[in-house]
């Protein structure tokens, strides 16, 4: 399809979004990552029955987790489509970019760390 | 087991806001099974306290461990060594094991991370419901194996109230009666007679710390010392 969108997407690949776990998105914004977001399979048609769901109440957490740290929490995103949608894939990460530089640089990047 | 629930993100920064260097400890056994205290969790509240400090310009600086227990000296031994390189510590087991931590290293301001809820059953992932409020004076034999003091909102040994509704507790529809429940299943069992066994009143007035000494355990050489 030759699909363009972002380059400042790094894909993460994991077998099922089942496997992204609470503390890969925390430390990810720790890192530096202006924005997060996974991208499942469409809710009821999870190859492993529930691994979007699993994935989807993560990320959830994540966004309450933030929210209390004080950062924003709509760094943090879930979305799903089906394999098949590369244009969607592609939309998506055009719609995570813009969305994420509107909000800004992760404020963390500013902030010296502890020795 | 014992089961826990973290505290709420705010509490901890409070509690630990004047430290400089914290070792956050966390406990492998019970709050780990109910994922509250882990390893797993310790390093979901470093990267919180890590990033939340940093927001506030008050950065901390870090130690995460986690013993296989936290009620057992040989395994709060492991932190003879690195306990005095940090300004305080945080303890993510439960109540026993706070106070354990603490008492192992009693200079240290030691700080809880999770509240401690009691003694639950593991219904499924991540979902626990009490079963055992640990009285000291177990029923469960006449009782049909259903706790009254857990179950029953009053936390009757001789019951039902007279609020019991239609299977539910007066308190809310939603509140299975135990004394019901008990009923119910010592009448299965052909056992009703044993809900007429009258309990005699708890002394929960004797709220001392309780001391078990297991038969055959006691050390006689050591009763000198």
């Amino acid at each position: 399809m030759r699909l363009n969108y972002p380059p400042n997407v790094k894909i993460i690949l994991v077998p099922c979004t089942g496997k992204v776990d609470v503390i890969h998105m925390l430390q990810a914004i720790q890192k530096g990552a202006d924005g997060v977001y996974c991208v499942g399979c469409l809710e009821g048609s999870c190859h492993y029955n529930e691994g979007n769901l699993r994935c989807r109440e993560r990320v959830n957490h994540v966004r309450e987790l933030l929210q209390e740290i004080g950062l924003e929490s709509d760094r943090v995103r879930m979305y799903n489509l089906s394999s098949g949608e590369g244009p969607t894939f592609a939309a998506y990460a055009t719609e995570m970019t813009e969305h994420i530089r509107k909000l800004g640089p992760n404020p963390l990047k500013k902030k010296p760390k502890g020795n | 087991m014992i089961v826990a629930k973290r505290k709420p993100f705010d509490e901890i920064m409070d509690l630990t806001k004047d430290y400089k260097k914290i070792l956050l400890v966390g406990c492998g056994t019970c709050v780990a099974v109910c994922l509250a205290g882990g390893e797993k969790e310790v390093a979901v509240l470093a990267a919180e306290l890590e990033m939340g400090r940093r927001l506030q310009d008050n950065p901390v600086e870090l130690g995460s461990t986690t013993l296989e227990r936290q009620c057992d000296r040989e395994y709060l031994a492991q932190l003879d060594k690195t306990a005095g390189d940090y300004d305080a510590l945080v303890s993510m087991a439960c109540g026993v094991g706070i106070q354990f931590l603490a008492e192992r290293f009693p200079n240290k301001p030691v700080f809880p991370a999770v509240d401690t809820c009691g003694l639950a059953v593991n219904q499924d992932v991540g979902w626990y419901e009490e079963r055992c409020r640990s009285c000291g004076r177990c029923v469960l034999g006449i009782t049909g194996g259903i706790c009254p003091v857990t179950m029953c909102a009053k936390g009757l040994y001789n019951g039902p109230c007279g609020g019991t509704n239609k299977g539910s507790c007066e308190i809310s529809a939603d509140q299975p009666c135990a004394w019901n429940a008990i009923y119910d299943r010592l009448k299965a069992q052909g056992r009703l007679d044993c809900i007429l066994a009258f309990s005699p009143p708890q002394e929960w007035k004797d709220t001392t710390p309780r001391t078990l000494l297991q038969p055959g355990y006691k050390k006689p050489e050591k009763a000198k010392a």
